[in-house]
């Protein structure tokens, strides 16, 4: 159980797992995740299911590099194992025929957003995917986007790739032009999101978010992942973990996400150290 | 001459508070076998034991005290073990000064025989010194039975259903068995290793337990009755309330499950060694009275605190945690802020909790607990500096099974409607106990309800029919309806 099946490396610092999980490949939906640990001593962290395949009972774990924990995944080979995997956890993206729907994906959102995009497009809408990175060797999945969308745009915020800006230029250059978007559906770092649900404000293009707090459980017991939407407290585990982005507080979701600053330094710290002195060998 | 001197209650030996305060070892030394012997002695082996009737799971309390008595200690364990799988814990977690003790007659002229006590140095010395000894199971039924939740009720079942030769699964959301004795109760009071041990013992009756199976997600219960003959729901009550006051939301601000499953099923207090973190904290708030505030009191205490508050809005009489706990607490330097409220988190640019608004109270007419009411007094606000604030206010129903299994009813808080006599819902064989039916309340209740589903699916499951005597209440009703 839990095993990686095979592992790519997708940029500088986004790696991507296929792992043996055939109870979560065959239960999952679109926009739910998963909750991982390394180790016995390891932390809870949630993860998007970005694909599964129930013949071959796998799920696909796409994640970047942030601090210790998702550091010392990267560091896992094929055939290593992970100690848990619990899901699938949150609710499933509601999916039906809208219409049109554009959905964005931001860095590491890219990677949340392809079963979306797909489940999507299965419903008959027509896809327009938007995806964006810092630039053209951190964008990821460009191939896997393009097949599951009707059309995709690239933006790069250093002009390497694609649209020299940010996905809300391009959603804005859309409307622009007249298209008629019945859905809006952004994932990625906080700021893009809180940028294209202002924009999409505008216009009062209904618009999707999904929101990645500090979590523990997963199961609705703790609280950590506590977030204010529409001015009433939510547990994005349990409630979410996609809301109406029109309605939630990003102000405070950022702060929240800063938490532990100062532990997760000293965990990288150590991380680095340890793996440093233990490569120079 | 004198009268011949009644031997007091024996004292159990425990840590100095002021090293305990700094440390996450247990409190409790528990007996030595000289000291339980003694305090057996205290017992008068009632012809019409009290006590038997004031424990929820009838243990026969004046017989393994008379083996206690004579001794026999690993004899005193398995005559515990008849009514009860998990003494270890219940000696330590109990509310016994409300349920066995209370009703003990040698408590009418001094105190009441440490009940309690012995149980847990009973159930220690087997687990130090004997082998554990697996009773006599049933033959194989060819039933199977499914169980949501590893806490005391689903243990508790589990244990019963697989003696009576069932072949048994618990399906647990967490990575670690024991629901909230496990992410819950601190180490210091409940040390996880016992927890551990008294789990094995379950799994050594053939118990499987699969672990990250959030049911309801991984499967649904619908699914689980496709693979089991019965399915158990002892999910407990694992929804934390907030005050609904502003500033909740601000860093530095927890519920006690979140602060409480950090540091014990994360190990957060071993920060960095596990990766787990928590908040470094100087003044602490603990909002509630009952024994889970104490928890995270001591908790946060001992997490290197300089102060820590417990805020409770009635008096030191209506607080909910037991008088042991409020005690110990006081002893380790816990300060108390009775009759007083919050009414507003207050916090700083960043989103980090820096102080709170509180309203004193006074204690009004009793309420439908019958607990006086407390009202708050016009003008009395002030402001409590604190960087930490663990909201221990209580806990609901989580609704994931209810909302994902059609059929299945509940009362208005949420909790899973079940036959007082049978545990059964409103789902045929699908039955339930523990907190996730009565609300957050004790272990043993858990297990006591436990022992009635088990029975009641047992006869499901075999065909056999309900108890005669219920049969005739039933008749007496209809005769009262003619
Ligand atoms: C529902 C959900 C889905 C997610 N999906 C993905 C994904 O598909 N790919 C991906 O790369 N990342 C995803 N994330 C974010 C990922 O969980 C964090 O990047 C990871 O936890 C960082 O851990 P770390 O120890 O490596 O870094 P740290 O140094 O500990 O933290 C870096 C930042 O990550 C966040 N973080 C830390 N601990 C947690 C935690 N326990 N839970 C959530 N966030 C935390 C904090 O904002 C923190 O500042 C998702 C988060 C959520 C809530
Ligand atoms: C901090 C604290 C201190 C306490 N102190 C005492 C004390 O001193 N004495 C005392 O008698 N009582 C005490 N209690 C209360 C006591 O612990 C509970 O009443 C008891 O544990 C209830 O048992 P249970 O089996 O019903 O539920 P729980 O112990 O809550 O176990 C439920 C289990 O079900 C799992 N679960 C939930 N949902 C799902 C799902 N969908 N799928 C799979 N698994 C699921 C949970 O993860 C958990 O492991 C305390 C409680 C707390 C929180
Ligand atoms: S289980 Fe609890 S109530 Fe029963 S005898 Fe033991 S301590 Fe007393
Ligand atoms: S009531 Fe007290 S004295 Fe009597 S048998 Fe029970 S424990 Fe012993
Ligand atoms: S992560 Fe604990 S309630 Fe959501």
């Amino acid at each position: 159980m839990n095993r990686i099946i095979t592992k790519k490396i997708l940029s500088q610092d986004v790696k991507e797992f296929v792992i043996e999980s055939p109870r979560i490949a065959t239960a999952r939906h679109a926009g739910q995740f998963v909750i991982v640990r390394a180790n016995d001593t390891g932390e809870r962290i949630p993860l998007t299911i970005a694909d599964a395949n129930p013949e071959a009972g796998t799920i696909t774990l796409i994640f970047q590099e942030v601090g210790k924990s998702t550091m010392l995944m990267g560091t896992f080979k094929e055939g290593d194992e992970f100690k848990d995997v619990v899901g699938p956890l949150g609710k499933p993206t509601h999916i039906e025929k809208f219409g049109t729907v554009v959905c964005m994906g931001g860095g590491i959102g890219v990677a949340p957003m392809h079963p979306i995009s797909e489940a999507m497009k299965a419903a008959g809408n027509r896809v327009i995917t938007i995806i964006g990175a810092r630039s053209k060797d951190l964008l990821i999945m460009e191939n896997r986007m393009k097949a599951a969308s009707t059309e995709l745009h690239i933006s790069t915020d250093d002009g390497s790739y694609g649209v020299h800006g940010f996905v809300t230029d391009i959603l804005q250059s859309l409307i622009d032009k007249g298209e008629k978007i019945d859905l809006a559906v952004a994932i990625g770092p906080v700021p893009m999101m809180g940028a294209v649900c202002k924009l999409t404000k505008k216009y009062d293009l209904p618009t999707v978010v999904s929101l990645n707090p500090i979590m523990v459980d997963g199961t609705g017991m703790c609280g950590a992942c506590r977030v204010t939407v529409a001015g009433k407290t939510q547990f994005v585990c349990v409630d979410g973990p996609e809301f109406d982005g029109h309605q939630v507080d990003f102000v405070e979701l950022v702060k929240r996400q800063r938490a532990y600053l100062p532990q997760e330094r000293i965990s990288r710290e150590a991380f680095q150290h340890h793996e440093g002195c233990c490569s120079e060998k | 001459m004198a009268k011949k001197e009644k031997i007091p209650r024996q004292a159990m030996p425990e840590q100095n508070p002021d090293v305990r305060r700094k440390n996450f070892t247990e409190v409790p030394f528990g007996y030595t076998p000289e000291l339980a012997q003694i305090e057996a002695s205290r017992c008068l082996f009632c012809k019409k034991p009290k006590c038997i009737d004031g424990c929820p799971v009838n243990i026969d309390i004046p017989a393994f005290i008379r083996l206690i008595k004579d001794g026999d200690f690993i004899g005193a364990a398995h005559k515990l073990k008849e009514e009860n799988a998990l003494p270890a814990i219940c000696g330590r977690v109990c509310p016994q000064e409300e349920q066995c003790e209370i009703v003990c007659v040698t408590g009418i002229k001094t105190e009441p025989v440490a009940i309690g006590r012995l149980e847990r140095f009973a159930a220690d010395y087997e687990r130090e010194h004997g082998e554990i000894v697996i009773p006599e199971m049933e033959p194989p039924t060819g039933k199977s039975v499914g169980i949501v939740g590893c806490g005391p009720a689903g243990l508790t079942v589990a244990g019963e259903l697989a003696k009576l030769g069932h072949s048994v699964t618990i399906y647990e959301a967490l990575h670690q068995p024991g629901g909230v004795l496990m992410y819950g109760i601190p180490e210091f009071r409940l040390p996880k290793a016992i927890v551990e041990s008294e789990v094995d013992y379950v799994k050594q009756l053939g118990v499987q337990i699969i672990y990250n199976a959030v049911i309801g997600r991984y499967m649904t219960i619908d699914e689980l009755m496709e693979d089991h003959d019965s399915v158990f729901l002892g999910t407990g009550a694992g929804l934390p309330y907030f005050m609904n006051i502003p500033g909740e939301n601000f860093n530095g601000v927890y519920s006690a499950n979140e602060y409480l499953t950090r540091s014990n099923l994360m190990r957060a207090y071993r920060f960095p060694e596990y990766d787990t973190p928590i908040i470094e904290s100087k003044k602490v708030a603990v909002l509630g009275g009952g024994n889970v505030a104490m928890d995270a009191a001591r908790t946060a205490l001992r997490l290197g605190a300089d102060e820590v508050t417990v805020v409770y809005r009635r008096s030191r009489k209506e607080m909910p945690a037991r008088d042991e706990e409020i005690h110990h607490a006081e002893e380790e330097g816990i300060n108390f802020q009775l009759l007083t409220n919050p009414t507003e988190l207050l916090g700083d640019e960043e989103g980090w909790v820096t102080g709170m608004r509180c309203i004193r109270m006074e204690l009004g007419a009793p309420d439908s607990s019958g607990r006086r009411r407390p009202i708050p007094i016009e003008g009395s606000e002030y402001i409590i500096e604190v960087d930490t604030v663990v909201v221990s206010i209580g806990n609901g129903a989580n609704p994931l099974i209810p909302q994902t299994t059609p059929g299945l009813d509940t009362n208005k808080w949420g909790n899973i409607l079940a036959d007082a006599k049978t545990a059964v819902t409103s789902i045929p064989g699908v039955y339930a106990g523990g907190d996730i039916v009565i609300g957050a309340a004790t272990v043993i209740l858990a297990m006591g309800a436990g022992k009635i589903a088990a029975a009641a699916m047992h006869r499901y499951m075999m065909g056999i029919p309900e108890p005669v005597e219920e049969k005739e209440e039933e008749k007496e009703e209809v005769k009262e309806k003619k």
